[in-house]
């Protein structure tokens, strides 16, 4: 017996340790050591001296603080957006869907459909669906109400940050509709059928009984959507560049952290110190909102 | 009669909904078969006198074949490597008790809230001290890193569902731990790494961003962050850029439509309890 016992354990080690060393290596030492590179003065990529607070006290101060607080207001705005249309649609979307008693599957598969396109191409699908000029978005508008809806909707100051919302929205809404659905299917028929005898109105059951019941889906979306709006990079930066064009308007913290991390066009210099303070910050957003948010809404879900 | 309506609006619901996923992939699909100016003129017209000479563009200009190939590697690659090791950790996690088993699931876990992106340079330094910059290497390992613990954790699931007695009945017949593993678990477990192989294959194949700061080496690039290229040199040739677009999108819709479900399990896989 204590032979096996050996074998296990000699044989537990050698498949354990590929995949923890590859995840101690290329996750846990960088993740460690990107919190310590914030206190340090940095020339281009090589260490300097011990820092203190330094790299935060710049962030805070001109020229660093503008842009972060733009920044910043940015995240939350795309945040409420997201939380807002996102989440709505989605649940209409999957209740549809549960509704449905026939061609499910069909509505599912396309409903889930943009989820698996890369931001790539979603982002330069819809950048040519928008141009001014040639883009079939603008000529419908054109002819079907003034010429004057026609517009430069990412070029634009003013629009540009609701248009990529409205990207983000094509493209990821099929997602939280999938969790939605799998909330309600798992949601016990039992009590729909008990409370159609008793003569409740869809309208009623869908309030009363299912939405309180699907809060734990909800719980989910609401955490995914936070961490995804404080780390939004991808749909920024393939249609904006990494200084948030027009003028900033489309500008994230991840953006920024970016910037300082790489440099940037303009300024051509980075600034790893600065860029390291300001990561360490995003990741003290996310990590204590998605810590905080997901205790006050497991709380919730035990109320309703 | 309400619940008649309440049906037809829901319907209406899903058809507008698919009406608006349908139509900019299909518009794509269209224009990459127009000549540019055509497409200037009359943006949506249908294709009916297909202009090929759009993808030949694509295939000869661009160095599109490359950017495939690497993309195909890196994929690749970072796919094994992850399904080798999550199946090894998975299998060890889910099925033997030992001293450690709870702080090396949690050291696991705790790996799925690192967000990678913060993490990007000391990784940049680390992988550049490493000589691992610029290779294709480098980013198979880096991909590992951030698909493994929920890859791990999913695979655990998995192989702790499967009854007990498989293993002892195994042993009785003389089956070393390796067999064990490979002759009679991994084919059970097969629904477990189609998962986690949708889950961690898509986003590699779709990610731009790792690749834009790795890698610098035109030759090495990868079809996503090729595309950005793309898109700078035939910034005035719309009817090739549709063509690129499409062809770097197809493969993936075409997977999507013969996997479906797959799919969908696979890449909700993190948010869905099961």
């Amino acid at each position: 017996m204590s032979g096996i016992k050996q074998e296990q354990r000699k044989f537990r080690w050698l498949l354990l340790s590929p995949g923890l060393l590859i995840i101690v290596i290329f996750t846990s030492v960088p993740a460690l050591t990107t919190l310590s590179y914030a206190f340090f003065h940095w020339k281009g990529f090589v260490r300097g001296s011990w820092a203190g607070f330094e790299n935060f006290d710049r962030l805070f101060s001109f020229p660093f603080r503008d842009q972060f607080l733009m920044a910043l207001r940015h995240n939350v705005l795309v945040f409420i957006g997201i939380m807002i249309l996102q989440t709505s649609l989605g649940l209409l979307i999957a209740y549809a869907l549960y509704n449905l008693t026939r061609g499910q599957r069909f509505f599912r598969t396309v409903t889930f459909l943009p989820v698996i396109f890369s931001l790539v191409i979603v982002g330069y699908m819809w950048q040519v669906m928008l141009d001014p000029y040639y883009g079939p978005i603008n000529m419908i508008l054109g002819d079907i109400g003034q010429p004057t809806w026609a517009k430069a909707w990412l070029g634009d100051t003013a629009t540009a940050l609701p248009t990529l919302v409205f990207i983000n929205l094509w493209r990821w809404v099929g997602f939280p509709a999938i969790i939605f659905l799998a909330g309600l299917n798992s949601i016990s028929s039992d009590y729909v059928e008990a409370a159609r005898i008793d003569g409740a109105s869809e309208g009623a059951i869908f309030r009363k009984i299912l939405f309180p019941l699907l809060a734990p889906s909800m719980t989910i979306i609401t955490i995914l959507t936070f961490i995804g709006a404080f780390e939004w990079f991808d749909l920024p930066f393939i249609l904006g560049g990494s200084n948030g064009s027009p003028a900033g308007a489309t500008d994230t913290l991840a953006l920024m952290f970016y910037r300082l991390s790489f440099g940037s066009i303009d300024s051509g210099a980075n600034e790893i110190g600065v860029g390291s303070a300001l990561g360490v910050l995003i990741f003290t957003i996310v990590g204590v909102g998605a810590a905080v948010g997901t205790k006050l809404l497991r709380k919730r879900e035990v109320e309703m | 009669m309400k619940l008649l309506l309440s049906k037809t609006f829901f319907r209406a619901v899903l058809i507008f909904n698919a009406i608006i996923i349908i139509i900019p992939v299909l518009f794509l699909f269209n224009s990459s078969l127009r000549e540019t100016n055509d497409f200037a003129r009359t943006p949506f017209k249908l294709a009916t006198d297909p202009y090929w000479a759009n993808f030949t563009s694509v295939w000869q200009d661009g160095d599109f074949a490359i950017y495939l190939k690497n993309s195909i590697i890196v994929t690749g690659g970072s796919l094994i490597l992850i399904l080798i090791c999550a199946l090894g950790a998975g299998f060890v996690l889910g099925r033997y008790d030992f001293k450690g088993h709870s702080f090396i699931m949690a050291f696991v876990l705790s790996g799925m809230l690192v967000p990678a992106k913060l993490a990007i340079l000391p990784l940049f330094i680390q992988l550049k001290w490493m000589h691992l910059l610029n290779s294709h290497i480098g980013l198979i390992l880096v991909y590992t890193a951030g698909a493994l613990p929920a890859a791990i954790f999913i695979m655990s699931g998995f192989f702790r569902t499967l009854p007990a007695d498989l293993d002892n009945a195994a042993r009785i017949d003389g089956a070393s731990e390796f067999q064990l593993l490979r002759r009679v678990l991994v084919p059970l477990v097969r629904p477990g790494m189609s998962i986690v192989a949708i889950y961690s294959a898509i986003p590699i194949w779709n990610d731009f961003f790792l690749p834009l700061v790795f890698l610098q080496d035109p030759e090495k690039k990868t079809i996503m962050q090729g595309l950005t290229i793309f898109f700078g040199q035939y910034s005035s040739q719309w009817g090739v850029l549709f063509a690129g677009l499409t062809m770097a999108a197809l493969p993936l819709i075409v997977l999507y439509l013969i996997l479906s479900e797959q799919f969908i399990k696979g890449l909700t896989a993190g948010a869905v309890k099961g």
